[in-house]
């Protein structure tokens, strides 16, 4: 958003993208493959910070729109046979039109509302994953079959099951969002969404449409949500209701928080930091979750700006 | 010539209190108007019902000879009334720069480039004395400084009627001074409707003042006229005994 810094900024996104890189060549069979995953799910959380972190909006139906990528995705492989690409991008398409209804239902409230609301759709939308269990799978999932995660480029062709091909895949999608989540909020349009998060009162009346840019927010950040759902779809092969269930749409909420709500690379390192205190706390004892429980007391004590919104808060100052 | 606003028959109605009630009111381009009034009067009320920020119980807004009655405020913002708020409402976390750049981006037609919001950022903060202070959160500023944020905020809207609900309060009367001599150049390109209650400043600066009084227009004239109303000197300090 300020005019200062934007090389700093950019060379820390691409230095991070770049470790990110050197990480797949050096870390072993098991770290890879949870850090591509960890890599996954953070687009899910870069795509809910966009709607919380700059505008303000609390959503607690975002499962729906990951599931709405992951079922899109999935079942276009699945049940209709589309290669990889078609499906990817079908699972994006729904959920960014199921973004765009939703959106124009749910902004008509604010505040609680807002977040029963969504909650409200998001629990339809499972139940619905559940009664037409004879597509879905229903509580079971499905399995999307190996052979038809490929991807053809005339004679050669790549296995979504790889590790490398996975993981790279992985971070190409992580890459593309953080690149262009912090494009976004760099611009005037990410002015105006940190403005509508301020005060919506006091932007109206700058003459800016609030609604039709909290409709375009939702619009993106669903789509980034699908597009996470439908790689999760491709590159691990398994679409379960579970993704869609309430515990989804808290997830997110609870990564942007950790890693800093409105921070480019909060949502990033929120993930990673609940995945590797859960791992490191599961290999010691069964009530891991009375552990994390703690970690987050301490971490809500001391960084109640999440990690990285503290550290701008306190030291960095140019962060995005 | 054309008014630039009219309103015939405004009202506004909370429950039983008729806080504007019935009110014509013509404002001709290129005035400086004052409204007065004692607390209570209607005033900031009658302005929200022009700048679009609540809706008229009954009557009808004319601005440029077009009904605006129905339409959003950020539409009539748009279309030249800009409003700056009674209670300092700047963008406490964002920079000064930012909170200017917010109306400036918006009334760029020509697009794209980021110099020009970069120059009308910079000519609007120039223009208020505030430039030294761009990269400062609004927050931080003094609260004088704040109005004048406010001022600045309004006049990157480019409005055609710029509406200033008591700008001057709190103001030091250093700062005041620099605010007259803002005022009347702002006056220069564009109408200026002024809600004040420091009557020094309304008769520097306004041609003519409207006097509100329950909800009503009391008496209207040039600020000469108005001093000697017996009307509202009753208003404003009671009947004799």
């Amino acid at each position: 958003m300020s005019e200062a810094s934007p090389a700093k900024a950019y060379a820390l996104h691409l230095g991070v993208i770049a470790l990110l890189f050197v990480l797949s060549f050096v870390l072993p069979d098991y770290y890879h493959g949870l850090l591509a995953r960890i890599m996954v799910l953070a687009v899910f959380a870069m795509g809910y910070n966009m709607l919380f972190g700059y505008v303000g909006l609390l959503s607690l139906g975002h499962a729906m729109f990951f599931g709405a990528g992951l079922y899109g995705a999935g079942l276009a492989v699945i049940q209709l046979g589309w290669s990889v690409p078609l499906a990817f991008l079908g699972g994006i398409a729904c959920g960014a039109v199921l973004a765009l209804v939703i959106g124009l239902l749910a902004l008509r409230t604010t505040g609680v509302a807002f977040m029963i609301v969504t909650m409200m759709f998001a629990q339809v939308f499972y139940l619905l994953i559940l009664y037409f269990a004879t597509w879905t799978g229903g509580d079971q999932g499905q399995v999307v079959p190996q052979p038809a995660r490929v991807l053809n480029f005339g004679t050669t062709s790549l296995d979504l099951t790889n590790p490398t091909v996975r993981y790279m895949s992985a971070l190409a999608l992580f890459s593309l969002v953080l690149l262009v989540t912090l494009a976004i909020v760099r611009s005037r349009y990410g002015r105006v969404l940190v403005a509508i998060r301020e005060n919506e009162e006091r932007t109206k009346m700058l003459g800016y449409d609030t609604f039709s840019n909290k409709l375009i927010a939702v619009v993106v950040s669903g789509t980034i949500c699908a597009a996470s759902g439908a790689a999760y779809a491709l590159l691990f092969g398994y679409v379960g209701s579970s993704f869609a269930s309430v515990q989804y749409s808290i997830l997110p909420l609870l990564w942007v928080l950790l890693g800093g709500a409105a921070t480019t690379l909060g949502p990033l390192i929120g993930t990673v930091f609940m995945y590797y205190v859960i791992d490191v706390t599961s290999g010691y004892t069964s009530a891991y979750l009375l552990i994390v429980g703690v970690a987050l007391i301490l971490l809500v004590l001391f960084f109640p700006k999440g990690i990285l919104g503290t550290a701008r808060q306190r030291w960095l100052g140019w962060l995005p | 010539m054309t008014p630039l606003l009219t309103t015939k028959g405004l009202s506004r109605h909370f429950g039983g209190l008729r806080a504007v009630d019935g009110v014509d009111f013509t404002l001709m381009p290129g005035e400086i108007r004052a409204v007065i009034g004692p607390n209570g009067a209607g005033k900031t009320t009658f302005v929200s019902l022009v700048s679009g920020r609540i809706q008229p119980s009954s009557g009808a807004i004319v601005f440029d000879g077009a009904d605006i009655t129905g339409l959003p405020a950020y539409i009539r913002v748009r279309q030249g009334i800009a409003y700056t708020f009674q209670i300092t409402s700047v963008f406490a976390n964002l920079s000064t720069y930012d909170n200017v750049a917010l109306p400036v981006q918006r009334t760029l037609s020509d697009g794209r480039s980021k110099g020009a919001v970069k120059a009308g950022v910079m000519t609007a903060l120039e223009r208020t004395g505030l430039a030294d202070r761009a990269h400062m959160p609004a927050g931080q500023l003094s609260y004088g400084h704040q109005r004048l944020l406010e001022v600045a905020m309004g006049l990157a809207l480019k409005p055609r009627l710029l509406i200033l609900d008591e700008p001057t309060q709190g103001l030091a009367d250093s700062e005041i001074d620099n605010f007259i001599t803002l005022v009347r150049e702002i006056a220069k390109n564009a109408t200026v409707l002024l809600i004040e209650h420091n009557m020094p400043v309304v008769m520097q600066l306004a041609d003519r003042i409207t006097v509100f009084n329950a909800g009503k227009i009391l008496a209207e004239g040039t600020p000469e006229a108005i001093r000697e109303n017996a009307a509202v000197q009753e208003a404003y300090l009671g009947t004799a005994p």
